[in-house]
């Protein structure tokens, strides 16, 4: 008997919370309640993470402040994960995802993408003294990868024959390598590069060139036109008065690329 | 739904395993015998040479046999830059294993030494001898041979250890059937052809070893 009523109260408390979010504007509920929920991510560093203050910090968080800021709201960051953000914008329990989400075919039939607000990309990186500028250029060189991502699949593809390739089992161990001097040039991601940066190691990893270019956008709900516009002015403001770019320098340790 | 199996997709990289198990069989070839040498040198200051010596080779036996191999290995290859030694990851791996085997190998050594009964040390003395001399024909053949099998158990244990070689992108067998997998995402065709070329490589290495120790005990067993 008690059972059952737990039973039952457990249902009726579902199908409260399962109740249709009356469908208004999301640009104007936000402007009436003063309050913008934005996901964020806390476990992927520099685009979100946690500080020793247990406040989120990254790129991220800083993107998601910059619009709160330009939509004159308070700001409320949401802790996400990479497998639940778009659940949680799709259950209306965020207005944006500012994630470090790729565009992709499947993603854009769930829900809608901003512009570009931070350059994600696999290249070759090296020290500035080192002139390479295209795969070509890799000839009788040595270059550290993580084995089995997708800039070691690219680049066993478009690698000349005299290159070497030195396949490590992680990214730790690619950014020891470089770092330790054991490879001159690195293939990885423009993250894990900043990762390198950050350390300030004597030489420092310059973009050469790029093997695959995925920016990250901003999620939000389908058909919501309004919103979207007046996420996409505010980010486009913020890459024409360098904002956006300091954002940039200051996580990724590189400005924002030109063509994003 | 029943998982395919697909062997021949691991077959395809069949000149990958090759490179592959040439590396390991270098990488242990090396190591044994580098090891082996430095485990004799090793038991030979800690049982009969100089007492000056014997700290830092206790010291150097004890952090090996107290620390990981992985470490030892990421030690060797990504720390000592930092003191200006650039070592290649063969270099580095066939140093790290024969220091690894050195330490092992040099306590098995300095038991089998330690069995040798007083009188052949009295029997060597009496024919004038060095103690150099005696421990070379005297000591050293009958201890070995007391050890071999243990000796061989712990070789065959390095050199399947040798594994951990791949971490530092030496490219053996371990690295081969990483790199396969992650090709082709065959994980259970990949480490199950894998396990089975390790296997053969330990029988195999087992048998050398064996005849290697009746070739090299022959006339002492007699």
């Amino acid at each position: 008997m008690k059972r059952r009523t737990l039973l039952l109260s457990l249902c009726a408390a579902a199908s409260i919370l399962a109740a249709p979010l009356s469908h208004a504007d999301a640009l104007d509920d936000i402007v009436k309640a003063g309050v913008i929920k934005i996901a964020v991510p806390q476990d992927f560093p520099p685009f979100g993470s946690v500080g020793a203050d247990m406040k989120p910090l990254g790129y991220d968080i800083d993107t998601a402040q910059l619009i709160a800021k330009q939509l004159g709201v308070k700001l409320e960051l949401v802790p996400v994960t990479s497998a639940n953000r778009i659940p949680y914008l799709q259950t209306k329990k965020v207005d944006l995802v500012i994630s470090s989400l790729g565009k992709n075919a499947e993603r854009e039939k769930a829900i809608d993408f901003s512009d570009a607000y931070a350059p994600f990309f696999n290249g070759v990186f090296g020290p500035a003294d080192l002139k390479v500028a295209s795969a070509a250029d890799l000839a009788g060189k040595t270059i550290g990868v993580t084995r089995g991502a997708v800039e070691d699949i690219e680049l066993t593809k478009i690698a000349p024959e005299s290159a070497t390739l030195k396949r490590y089992e992680d990214n730790n161990g690619t950014i020891t390598a470089f770092l330790s001097g054991q490879v001159p040039l690195i293939a990885t991601g423009n993250v894990v590069a900043a990762a390198i940066l950050a350390r300030n190691p004597p030489k420092k990893p310059e973009t050469k060139f790029l093997i695959k270019n995925s920016p990250c956008y901003i999620g939000l709900n389908k058909d919501e036109p309004k919103l979207r516009a007046r996420v996409n002015d505010i980010l486009a403001a913020a890459k024409r008065d360098g904002s956006l770019s300091t954002i940039s320098q200051k996580w990724l340790g590189a400005a924002l690329p030109k063509d994003l | 739904m029943a998982y395919q199996y697909d062997f021949s997709s691991v077959f395809e990289y069949t000149p990958v395993l090759l490179k592959g198990i040439g590396v390991t069989i270098e990488l242990i070839a090396f190591g044994a015998v580098a090891g082996v040498a430095l485990g004799i040198a090793c038991a030979w200051v800690r049982t009969q040479g100089p007492v000056w010596l014997r700290a830092p080779v206790t010291a150097y036996i004890e952090l090996i046999r107290n620390t990981p191999f992985l470490i030892q290995l990421f030690f060797v290859f990504f720390g000592l830059p930092s003191l200006g030694i650039q070592l290649g990851e063969m270099q580095a791996a066939c140093l790290a294993m024969a220091l690894n085997l050195g330490a092992y190998s040099a306590e098995i050594i300095r038991a089998g030494i330690d069995a040798t009964p007083r009188g052949q040390y009295e029997a060597g003395a009496s024919l004038a001898l060095s103690r150099l001399q005696v421990f070379r024909h005297i000591v050293l053949k009958p201890a070995l041979m007391r050890i071999w099998p243990a000796l061989s158990s712990q070789i065959v244990i390095v050199m399947l250890g040798s594994a951990v070689c791949s971490q530092i992108a030496a490219e053996d067998l371990t690295f081969a059937a990483n790199f396969i997998q992650s090709r082709n995402f065959r994980a259970f065709e990949v480490y199950f052809v894998t396990t089975g070329i390790y296997l053969a490589l330990a029988v195999l290495l087992r048998q050398v070893l064996r005849m290697t120790g009746r070739r090299l005990f022959r006339r002492a067993a007699r």
